[in-house]
C-alpha cells in the first residue's frame, strides 16, 4: 500500500505544527483571519516554531498568540507593555524571531510610550496592531485610533483626532511600516512574509473589524467601510530567498526592494509614482489618504539596511542567554585588579 | 543671603588640655557644583593612607549647582564608620549656611572658615581659624575661571597642617583622584601647599584634634556601595541590564557600564558579552528584565522608591508567571518624590508585598559594600533558583557614600541556574508541566525559548500547572498555594541573619542594612557607658527563618532599629510572630534623611529602658526626626 506523502514545507514540517489553540474570539472577528495569515506565512517561509517567540499585551488582539504557532513560546504580558518584554527577550537571545501582537488600545493608549520607544530602537520584531478602533474586551469603548466622526453602536460620536500608528512609526524610525486589512488575504500574507525577511522593526497595522462592537453603519472600521475605502498603494509580491523565480516587469512600473535575507519584494505601482523608501512621501501619502477618509494600504515605508538594535549595541553574535560562565564571569585577576585600583 | 555680619564678641580661647586622637568628625560645608568633592575625597583618602579608619558621608541637595552641601568625614581609631552625631571640626565655606553651621556646633569644636565671613564673632567656646581663601588661591591659580574649583584644595592643606596629616599622603591622594590630568594635579598640589604654608605660618594649634599614624587600614579599599554592587553583578555574569536614571541608584548602573566595557568585551571579536539599555522609564526597565529573564538571561535593573512604585504591576507578573529578575532598590526618602538625595529604609514593607493580589517577594538587605557585592551575586542565583524577582534593598547611605572595606572575595560557590528542563530530566519526569511541583518544594521546571524543549504560554492570567489558561477555582488555589510553598522553601535558602549573642544580655537589638554601623557602635556605648549588655541580630533577608523567634525568646525586650517612620521590618515580623513575641518588640526609629547615628540609638534605648538621658542638643532622631546641618 503506497503511503500518501504528507504535505510539508521546506524544513519538512507539516502545516499542523503551525496551528495554535482553538480561538475564543467572536466568530467573524478580523483577528482570526490575521492569525490564519500568520500561520500561512510562517509555514510557507519555513520558520521553525521553536525559534519563535510570540508576545502580546492585553485585550482581544493580545489573546490571539494562543491561536497560532502552538509550538512556540508565548508571553502574554501586561497591558501596553509588550514592547519591553519583547525587547528583553531579543536582548537575551537575538537568534529568536519575535512576533508581537497588540491592539489599538494596547498600543495607542496605555502602551503608546513603549510603542514610541520600540519604534526608535529598530529592534528585530514584527509588531502587529490588530486595529478595530475600539476596546472589544471591555465591550466597545472608543480607542485612540477611532476616526473623527466615527460612531459607536449607542450613537456616541468620536470627536478626538485619531493616532495614525503608521505615520508615528515612520516618524520615530521604524524601518518597515505597512498597513493592511484583515479581509485582504493576498496582501496581508505577502506583507507578513516580507516582514519575516526584514531585520529590524516591522510595524504592521492591520485594520481588523470588530464584528460585535464596531461593524455597524457610521463606524469607519466596519467591514463595509474598510472595503470601500481601502486604497492600496501598490500590488505587493514577495519572492523569498529560497525560491528562484524571475519576475518581469516594465521599467518604471514596479519598485524592487532587496530584503536583508536575500528575498525580494516587488511593489507594482498602482495610482501614481509611489516610492516606499521615501519617508516624506510616505508621510504625505498617509495624511492625504486620511483627509480623503481612506486607508492607504501596502508597504508604506521600508528601509531594509539600517542596523538593528542588537548591532547598535555591539552584542556578540551568540545568544547572551547561553554564554557560558567563563565568558560572563571575569577571572580572579580582574577582581584583583579592580580591588588594587580602590586601595 | 550674603556673608553674615555680626558684632564682634569677646573671644576666650578654649582649653586644649586633652588631645583627641583619631576619633572625631570633620564637616565641610560648601556649595554644590563648586568642585569640593575632589577636595573631600582627597582628605578622606589621606586619612586612610595615614592608617586611620575613616568614612565619608555626603549630604547634598537635589540640585546641580548652587545649593548647600555638607561632607562629613569621620576618623575613628575603633573603626566606627557610622555617622557621628556631633561635628568636631567644621570647614565653613558656604556663606549661606555658615552661621547656622557654627551655631549648632558643640562647645570645644574647631572651625576653619573663609575669613570674610567673620564667624569668630559668633561664639566664644569654639576655636576659629580664619583663612583668606581668595587671597591664597590667586597666586597658585592664574586662571580666574578655575579658582572657584581650586580654592577648595586650600582647606585640605590647612587641615593637613592643623590635624597633622602628612602632606605627602595628600599629594598621593590627589594624584590618584585626578589621574593623568597633570596640569590639574600640579595646580591643586600648589593649592594644598599654599594652605599648608599659610596655616604653618599663621596659626597656633589650639584645638585638641589630631590625626596620628596607625596601622589599621592596610589592604583596605574605599568604594561606594553602588560600585560594589555593580562589581557583584558583573561577577554574577549578568548579561542584560535595563535601567532608568534615578537618584540614588544611577551610579550603580553607570559604574556597571564602566566595568563591563572594560572587562566584559569579547577578546576575539571586540563585541560585548552583555546588553545595557537605558530604557524609557522604570516600567520598561523591568519589562525588559522580565523578558530577558524569561528567555534565559541573567538580567537586572536598579532603581529607587519611585521606580519601585512604577514597577509594581510588572513585579506581580514576574511573581505569578515565575520569571527571574534582579532589582536593586537604592532607597531614598519618600513618599512620592520625597527627599531624593537623603537616605532611608522606607521601602521594606511596600516592596515585600509589591503588586496587587496575593504577592510576596524575597528581599536581600546588605549592610556594607562587601555585602552589596556578595548579595548582588547571591541575588542572581536566588532569582533563577526560585524563578521570581529578587529585590536587593540598599539605601542611599550605602550606595552613594564612600566606605572602607576589605577587598572582595572572588566567588567560589558554583553558579545556580535553577531548574531547567533537559531531555534527561524530561525522561525522568515522564510528563512535564511548566507549573507542576514535582519535587514538593514549590519550584517547577522551566524551559526557555530556543532551548529545544517543549514550549509553553506564559501569562499573567489564571493558569493551571500546564500553563494553560484557566479560571477554575481549584487550579487557581493549587497554583497560589504552590507559590506559597515556594516562598516557604526560600526561608531555607536566603542569607541567614547574623546573630551575636551576649549570654548576660536581657535585651536584644534587631537591625538591618546600614543601621548596622550605628548599632554596633551603640552596643559598645551601652556596655561601656551604662553597663547595658545587648545581643544583636542583623536581618539580611526576607522571608525570615527560625533564628528570629529563637532570638526573641532568648531576650526580655527586643529593640528593632530602623530608618523609617513606621517600623516597617518590625511590622513584617509581627505578621508571622506569636502575640507573646510581638509584645516584646519595641521600636528605635530614625527617619530624618540623615544616616542613623549611634548616639541616637543609645539614647533612645536607654530612655525606653528607663535611664535618665541627658538631652544636650535638639533631638535629631526618633519620632522627632528633625534635621541637623541646616536645610
Amino acid at each position: 500500500m503506497a503511503t500518501v506523502p504528507l504535505k510539508v514545507n521546506r524544513i519538512g514540517l507539516e502545516p499542523q505544527i503551525y496551528k495554535g489553540g482553538k480561538t475564543t474570539l467572536c466568530a467573524g472577528c478580523g483577528h482570526n483571519a490575521i492569525s490564519e495569515r500568520i500561520i500561512d506565512a510562517f509555514y510557507e517561509m519555513g520558520i521553525n516554531p521553536q525559534h519563535v517567540v510570540k508576545l502580546s499585551g492585553i485585550g482581544c488582539s493580545s489573546k490571539s498568540p494562543a491561536y497560532f504557532l502552538g509550538g512556540s513560546h508565548g508571553f502574554n504580558a501586561v497591558h501596553g507593555r509588550m514592547p519591553s518584554v519583547g525587547t528583553g527577550a531579543m536582548l537575551a537571545n537575538q537568534k529568536l524571531i519575535a512576533i508581537g501582537v497588540s491592539g489599538d488600545g494596547d498600543t495607542g493608549a496605555i502602551g503608546i510610550g513603549q510603542f514610541v520607544h520600540l519604534m526608535r530602537r529598530n529592534l528585530p520584531i514584527i509588531y502587529i496592531i490588530e486595529d478595530n478602533g475600539c476596546y472589544g474586551l471591555t465591550k466597545g469603548q472608543f480607542s485612540p485610533t477611532a476616526d473623527l466622526g466615527s460612531k459607536l453602536k449607542n450613537g456616541v460620536v468620536n470627536d478626538l483626532p485619531p493616532i495614525d500608528t503608521c505615520a508615528l512609526a515612520i516618524q520615530l524610525g521604524a524601518t518597515f511600516v505597512a498597513r493592511s486589512f484583515s479581509g485582504d488575504k493576498r496582501q496581508l500574507l505577502a506583507l507578513l512574509k516580507a516582514a519575516l525577511s526584514h531585520r529590524g522593526t516591522v510595524m504592521l497595522d492591520v485594520i481588523s473589524p470588530c464584528v460585535t462592537f464596531n461593524d455597524h453603519e457610521g463606524s469607519t472600521k466596519s467591514y463595509a467601510y474598510v472595503k470601500d475605502h481601502d486604497d492600496p498603494l501598490e500590488e505587493v509580491s514577495f519572492v523569498p530567498f529560497f525560491e528562484d523565480i524571475s519576475v518581469d516587469y516594465e521599467p518604471g512600473t514596479t519598485q524592487e526592494v532587496k530584503m536583508h535575507d536575500g528575498s525580494r519584494l516587488f511593489l507594482k505601482k498602482l495610482d501614481e509614482a509611489y516610492d516606499a523608501t521615501d519617508k516624506i512621501q510616505a508621510l504625505r501619502t498617509l495624511h492625504e489618504a486620511s483627509r480623503r477618509g481612506e486607508f492607504a494600504t501596502g508597504i508604506i515605508y521600508i528601509e531594509p539596511d539600517r542596523d538593528d538594535f542588537l548591532k547598535q549595541l555591539n552584542v556578540v553574535d551568540e545568544p547572551l542567554a547561553t554564554l557560558p560562565l567563563e565568558r560572563t564571569r571575569p577571572p580572579k585577576a580582574v577582581l584583583d585588579e579592580i580591588m588594587d585600583g580602590l586601595r | 543671603m550674603s556673608p553674615i555680619d555680626v558684632a564682634p564678641q569677646e573671644t576666650t580661647t578654649p582649653s586644649t588640655s586633652s588631645r583627641v586622637v583619631n576619633d572625631f568628625s570633620i564637616q565641610v560645608a560648601t556649595v554644590n557644583g563648586s568642585g569640593s568633592q575632589t577636595a573631600n575625597i582627597v582628605l578622606l583618602r589621606s586619612i586612610l593612607l595615614m592608617g586611620v579608619p575613616v568614612s565619608g558621608k555626603n549630604m547634598f541637595p537635589s540640585n546641580i549647582a548652587g545649593l548647600p552641601t555638607w561632607y562629613t568625614i569621620r576618623a575613628s581609631k575603633r573603626g566606627y564608620v557610622g555617622r557621628k552625631k556631633e561635628v568636631d571640626f567644621l570647614v565653613a565655606m558656604n556663606p549661606e549656611t555658615a552661621k547656622e553651621d557654627v551655631m549648632t556646633l558643640d562647645a570645644g569644636a574647631a572651625v576653619v572658615y573663609d575669613e570674610p565671613l567673620k564667624l569668630n564673632a559668633l561664639r566664644s567656646d569654639l576655636t576659629f581659624y580664619p583663612v583668606p581663601f581668595d587671597k591664597l588661591v590667586a597666586p597658585v591659580c592664574p586662571d580666574a575661571k578655575l579658582r572657584r574649583l581650586v580654592r577648595n584644595m586650600i582647606y585640605d592643606g590647612v587641615l593637613a597642617k592643623l590635624l597633622g596629616i602628612d602632606l605627602s599622603f595628600m599629594d598621593q591622594a590627589l594624584a590618584r583622584q585626578l589621574g593623568k590630568k597633570a596640569k590639574a594635579v600640579q595646580m591643586n598640589a600648589a593649592a594644598l601647599k599654599a594652605g599648608f604654608d599659610y596655616a604653618e605660618s599663621t596659626f597656633t594649634k589650639q584645638d585638641p584634634f589630631h590625626i596620628e599614624k596607625m596601622n589599621a587600614t592596610a589592604g583596605k579599599i574605599l568604594i561606594e556601595g553602588n560600585a560594589a554592587a555593580a562589581i557583584g553583578c558583573m561577577m554574577a555574569g549578568v548579561t542584560v541590564v535595563a535601567w532608568y536614571p534615578i537618584t540614588p541608584s544611577s551610579s550603580l548602573c553607570e559604574s556597571l557600564i564602566g566595568y563591563m566595557r572594560k572587562y566584559r568585551m569579547d577578546k576575539e571579536t571586540g563585541k560585548a558579552t552583555f546588553a545595557i539599555v537605558q530604557a524609557e522609564d522604570e516600567i520598561a526597565s523591568l519589562g525588559m528584565v522580565i523578558g530577558a529573564g524569561w528567555a534565559g538571561a541573567r538580567a537586572m535593573t536598579a532603581t529607587a522608591g519611585p521606580g519601585i512604585s512604577l514597577m509594581s504591576e510588572f513585579t506581580g507578573l514576574a511573581y505569578y508567571a515565575e520569571t527571574p529578575a534582579v532589582i536593586f532598590d537604592v532607597q531614598r526618602v519618600g513618599p512620592s518624590t520625597g527627599l531624593p538625595t537623603r537616605t532611608a529604609q522606607g521601602d521594606i514593607l511596600s516592596t515585600a508585598f509589591l503588586s496587587h493580589g496575593d504577592t510576596k517577594h524575597i528581599l536581600l538587605i546588605p549592610n556594607s559594600v562587601e555585602e552589596a557585592y556578595e548579595l548582588a551575586i547571591e541575588a542572581f542565583d536566588l532569582s533563577e533558583q526560585f524563578q521570581t524577582p529578587i529585590f536587593v534593598m540598599m539605601d542611599l547611605d550605602l550606595g552613594m557614600n564612600n566606605w572602607m572595606s576589605d577587598g572582595f572575595q572572588y566567588p567560589t560557590k558554583p553558579i545556580n541556574r535553577g531548574k531547567r528542563l533537559t531531555a534527561d530530566v524530561l525522561k525522568k519526569l515522564g510528563e512535564w508541566g511548566r507549573y507542576k511541583d514535582v519535587d514538593g518544594d514549590g519550584i517547577p521546571y522551566r524551559t526557555v525559548p530556543g532551548d529545544g524543549m517543549p514550549a509553553f504560554f506564559t501569562r499573567g492570567s489564571g493558569h493551571n500547572d500546564k500553563a494553560q489558561y484557566s479560571e477554575r477555582p481549584d487550579d487557581y488555589v493549587n497554583n497560589v498555594d504552590r507559590l506559597n510553598r515556594k516562598f516557604e522553601t526560600a526561608r531555607k535558602f536566603v542569607p541567614k541573619p547574623i546573630v551575636e549573642r551576649d549570654k548576660e544580655a536581657r535585651i536584644g537589638i534587631i537591625g538591618y542594612g546600614t543601621s548596622h554601623w550605628a548599632i554596633t557602635e551603640s552596643r559598645d556605648q551601652l556596655r561601656e557607658e551604662t553597663n547595658v549588655k545587648t545581643s544583636y541580630l542583623r536581618m539580611r533577608a526576607y522571608p525570615f527563618n527560625d533564628d528570629l523567634p529563637s532570638f526573641i525568646d532568648a531576650h526580655d525586650r527586643i529593640y528593632v532599629v530602623e530608618q523609617n517612620r513606621d517600623g516597617q521590618l518590625a511590622m513584617l515580623m509581627k505578621l508571622e510572630l506569636s502575640p507573646e513575641r510581638c509584645a516584646k518588640l519595641r521600636h528605635v526609629l530614625h527617619y530624618s534623611g540623615l544616616p542613623i547615628d549611634a548616639r541616637s540609638v543609645t539614647d533612645d534605648i536607654l530612655a525606653q529602658e528607663g535611664f535618665e538621658v541627658a538631652t544636650k542638643a535638639a533631638p535629631v532622631s526618633g519620632s522627632h526626626g528633625s534635621m541637623t546641618g541646616g536645610e
